[in-house]
Formats: structure tokens, C-alpha cells, sequence
């Protein structure tokens, strides 16, 4: 098994940070990864996204050209790594802000409205947790169990009492990802 | 190995445990993206109160450098790290410990130039790095690291490299290999050497003048020109061992290959990544790796590349390397070069295209 994704969206959204999750989560599992970010000037709002890759082999180059899975969280990021899925990729995207819909018919395509999810949940920061969610749900990449050990393993102590709800999160992400 | 030594990291990261793990006895930096991981895990971690290394933000790459020939003047670990600009600022120094045989570590998250450049990735420090990079005939011992895992495991390395010979020694890496995190397993802790062994090892080192021994005198000047042109050559003598046996490099799918492409740190990750593409569509194409970028592997890549179509030189630069490449083979191969510039990585597509074309 060896799957190679992009996450990209706005900074501040937690592209970063889901990815890091992602890799930590392979890692329990006892798997090789990668977490590769297009580094820049970090600021809230610019564009921001990270390559991550989870195999049970040795991983080769941490930048690619195709990818199996394909996260988009806005606009730019759904026009720019469209035409990079390779054919039977995966495609999630959330629909907010999205003006011009993906197009090609050779890829699994699946919408997740995690925005408008959180905002319901009255906690933007879970956003990303959700997007994680429908990307489990369709993809099996990592057990829930192992994100929920990457948790415990990378956040600090006096944030251990977040998990159940970030864990919530992810399994909200799970019942309202759909397929297009 | 206990469960708790294997763990995600960026390279920046890595090479802050792994310096505190090999037993460093001090860091000097200034930050500077995208390195400054380096001194923020190091501050993070707070070696100072658990082995009693040293970690001090200068005030300048300039002061940085001097500090390590200090320090490592008196027999002590010590390293120093930045990117392209600031290492720049450093080639003084470097070539003064050259000259005065001080056996320090410079670390180079290269980033792309010329000038102040940009904050991406790049490889076009290599002529720098491997050329010496400052005034005079000299050399450092120059490792390219192309793993999280090898961030970590030159450190101790190069420590070793650095006091073996006398010798400044450079981990010239880049922005991909410094910003992204993959598994690592960190070394066992080591602890830092007591002053007492620091004598036995290092009976140059100017640790203060005891009774009955003459002062020990670190510098690069010397007036008369024979006695200079004799440290000269003896200088030339240890570069000389250093190249018959500090060789480093590593192969994959060589044996039935056509073509050769030849790539170090991140370019040489990218390309074995091309080289699986390649392979798809039935271009056998195999990797050489060199690890050590000073000592060059001339040898090996000579004896590898008989008899092949074609040697392909993958760099994050203009075309550097590629002419070790073709000093190594003297003509008896055809060799290009191929490169993206100013901070832009190449993609694996892009490298498989370059073989198509370019033979």
C-alpha cells in the first residue's frame, strides 16, 4: 500500500496541521511517511499546501508530479491539482467558495461541507478534523484508532481534553462526506 | 530501541537531537529561513540543563563562524548552521580554520541565490561547498544528506570527520530536506567528552598552557613563505588520505541500466522517483548517489558509467556537479545536465522528460 496526497486550501485553515496528523497517524501504524509543505511566507489567508505519502515501503521523492488523493479546500488549489489526480484518483473538496465544480469524469469526486459543518458546531477549529473524517471514510489510508494515538502522541498534555471532540469531528466528517 | 526514538521530524529538527544526542558541546547560529528550526528545537529542548551544551544566538553569521573556531580551537564539539546568504557570510572563517587545522561542523539548509535570492529550496551552493569557498588552497570534508534519517546520522559523523582529520566539515543540505518530516530514528545518547579526554584526543587543542609544555598556537598566518608552503603541503598530503578513504556514495538499480542519473540530497530523491516512472514505460535507468560531495566518488562514477548510453546530472541548480561528472569520465560518455533554478524544485516528470530528450 503506498498512497501519495495533497492538501491545499487557504492558510489558517489547517492544511498543515491535518497533514501532520495524517503522517503522525502512519506512523503509529507503523508505516513509512513523508510530510513535504510548499513552505513560504507563512501568513493567514495566502495559499498553503503540503504533499504527504503513506506506505508500507520505502518512499522515494517527497515531491510529485500525480497523486492518488486530492484534498482541495478552495478555489486555486481545486484548479491546480485537478488535472495532477492520477486516473481512479480521489478528489474531496468542500463545496464553500467553489464556483466552478471539478470537471473530469476518470476520478472519484466527493464533497464535504466541513465549513459549514463547523460553523454548525459553533468551532471553525475542527474544520480540518471533519475534512479528515471524509478522507478516512473513502480512503483507507489510517485507522480512526491511529489518529486518535497520533493525537495523544503530538498534542501537548493540557490539550488532551480536546481529543473526544476532535475525534467527534472526525466521525461527523465520516456521516456527511458524499459522493458526486 | 526503545519506542520513543522513533518519531516524526522535520531535518531542521532532527539535527537539533540528534547534536544534543552525539554529545555537541555547542551551537552558534543565527537564524535564517529555512534553518531556523535548528536553533528553535535546540532552545526548545534546552540542552544547557540536562547535558550542558551550549546553544547561543550571535549576532551574526560572521560572529558565528568565529565562535565554533573558538570553541572547537579548544578541542570542544561544536557546530554552526544557516542558509545560503548566511554561510556566505561565513567563508572567512571557514577557510581561517582550514588554515589553522580547527575541526568544526557548518550545516547548510541551502536555499536559492544569488544575493539575499529566495527562501525556497536549491542546490546552488555546490561549487561554493565543494571548492572550499573562501581564499586559499583548502578543503572541507562535505556531506549531502537526502533523508530526515541522514540529517540525523551525519551529525555524529561528521563530529568524527571533523576531529579524524583536523578539518572543517559541511552538511550541505537544502530547503526540501530541511522543511519536510519523515520517520527517524534518533541516535543513542552519547555523552560529551570530559576535559580529560579532550586532552588525550586532542593534544593540539589550546585548553591553557600546563608546566613543562610549550603554548599550543591555532592560526592561519605565517610570514615565511617556506614554512607556509610546507604547512601548504601538508595540508595537500591529508586531502590526499582524506580522498583514498572517505569515499561516500550509494547506488540503485545501476546493474541493468542504460542510463545513469547521477544526483545528490533532495534532487537525488525526485530522481529515483523518475527512475521508477521510467522503468514503467521500459527506460531502464539507474541512480548514483554521491554522499560525499568533497571527497568526489570520480572512481566509482567513471567504472559505473562504462559502456552506458547516456549519464544524466539532476541538480536544483544551473549545472554545477555536472562538471565532476564529466572530469570523472573524461568523454567517454555523453553527459547532461539538468537543473530547475531559483528556488523552483523539479518534478519527477520533468526529470523522465529530460532522459527523452536529451539522448
Amino acid at each position: 500500500m503506498k498512497k501519495e496526497i495533497i492538501i491545499s486550501g487557504f492558510g489558517g485553515q489547517g492544511v498543515l496541521s491535518m497533514g501532520k496528523i495524517l503522517a503522525y497517524s502512519g506512523l503509529m501504524e507503523d508505516k513509512e511517511v513523508t510530510w513535504m509543505p510548499a513552505y513560504g511566507p507563512e501568513q493567514r489567508g495566502g495559499t498553503a499546501n503540503v504533499t504527504v505519502i503513506v506506505s508500507d515501503e520505502r518512499i522515494s521523492s517527497p515531491i510529485l508530479s500525480r497523486y492518488d488523493v486530492a484534498i482541495v479546500l478552495n478555489q486555486p488549489s481545486l484548479d491546480k491539482f485537478e488535472p495532477k489526480l492520477k486516473p481512479g484518483g480521489i478528489l474531496i473538496y468542500d463545496s464553500y467558495g467553489i464556483i466552478n465544480p471539478p470537471k473530469r469524469s476518470d476520478i472519484k469526486v466527493y464533497s464535504i461541507d466541513a465549513m459549514d459543518k463547523a460553523a454548525e458546531m459553533k468551532n471553525s477549529k475542527v474544520f480540518n478534523m471533519i475534512v479528515l473524517g471524509g478522507l478516512l471514510k473513502v480512503c483507507s489510508i489510517v485507522s480512526e484508532n491511529g489518529v486518535e494515538k497520533a493525537l495523544y502522541k503530538t498534542l501537548p498534555e493540557r490539550h488532551h481534553s480536546l481529543i473526544p471532540l476532535n475525534m467527534e469531528a472526525i466521525k461527523t466528517g465520516k456521516e456527511i462526506i458524499k459522493e458526486m | 530501541m526503545a519506542e520513543q526514538d522513533i518519531v516524526l521530524l522535520k531535518g531542521n529538527e532532527a539535527i537539533a537531537h540528534a547534536a544534543i544526542r552525539c554529545g555537541a558541546d555547542a551551537f552558534f547560529g543565527y537564524p535564517i529561513t529555512p534553518q531556523s528550526e535548528i536553533i528553535e528545537t535546540l532552545s526548545q529542548l534546552k540542552p544547557w540543563e540536562t547535558t550542558g551544551m551550549v546553544v547561543l544566538q550571535a549576532e551574526s553569521e560572521v560572529a558565528s563562524i568565529n565562535m565554533v573556531y573558538g570553541g572547537a580551537g579548544a578541542g570542544k564539539r561544536v557546530f554552526t548552521s544557516s542558509s545560503s546568504p548566511g554561510v556566505a557570510l561565513m567563508q572567512e572563517g571557514i577557510s581561517y580554520m582550514a588554515g589553522a587545522e580547527i575541526p568544526g561542523v557548518v550545516i547548510n539548509v541551502q536555499r536559492g541565490g544569488p544575493g539575499l535570492g529566495t527562501i525556497q529550496p536549491s542546490q546552488s551552493d555546490y561549487y561554493q561547498a565543494t571548492r572550499g569557498g573562501g581564499n586559499g588552497d583548502y578543503y572541507t570534508i562535505v556531506l549531502a544528506p537526502a533523508s530526515v534519517q541522514e540529517m540525523a546520522d551525519f551529525m555524529d559523523l561528521s563530529f568524527e570527520l571533523a576531529f579524524k582529520y583536523r578539518i572543517p566539515v559541511m552538511i550541505l543540505s537544502d530547503g526540501v530536506i530541511g522543511q519536510m518530516m519523515e520517520r527517524v530514528v534518533l541516535p543513542p545518547y552519547k555523552p560529551r567528552r570530559t576535559e580529560e579526554e579532550i586532552k588525550k584526543e586532542c593534544p593540539w587543542a589550546t585548553l591553557g598552557r600546563t608546566k613543562g609544555r610549550n603554548p599550543n598556537i591555532l592560526t592561519s598566518l605565517e610570514l615565511q613563505p617556506e614554512v607556509m608552503e610546507k604547512r601548504n603541503l601538508r595540508l595537500q598530503e591529508k586531502y590526499k588520505t582524506i580522498k583514498d578513504n572517505e569515499v561516500r556514495y550509494e547506488t540503485h538499480f545501476c546493474e541493468d541500466a542504460d542510463y545513469i542519473i547521477v544526483a545528490f540530497g533532495s534532487a537525488a530523491r525526485i530522481s529515483e522517483k523518475a527512475i521508477e516512472m521510467a522503468r514503467e514505460e521500459g527506460l531502464k535507468v539507474g541512480l548514483f548517489r554521491p554522499i560525499t560531495l568533497w571527497p568526489f566518488p570520480s572512481d566509482e562514477i567513471a567504472e559505473i558509467s562504462k559502456g552506458k548510453k547516456g549519464v544524466l546530472v539532476t541538480e536544483i541548480n544551473a549545472g554545477q556537479m555536472v562538471d565532476d561528472v564529466r572530469l570523472a569520465t573524461l568523454g567517454s560518455v555523453d553527459v547532461e545536465s539538468f537543473g530547475r533554478l531559483g528556488g523552483i524544485v523539479p518534478e519527477p516528470e520533468e526529470i523522465v522528460n529530460a532522459l527523452k530528450t536529451k539522448f
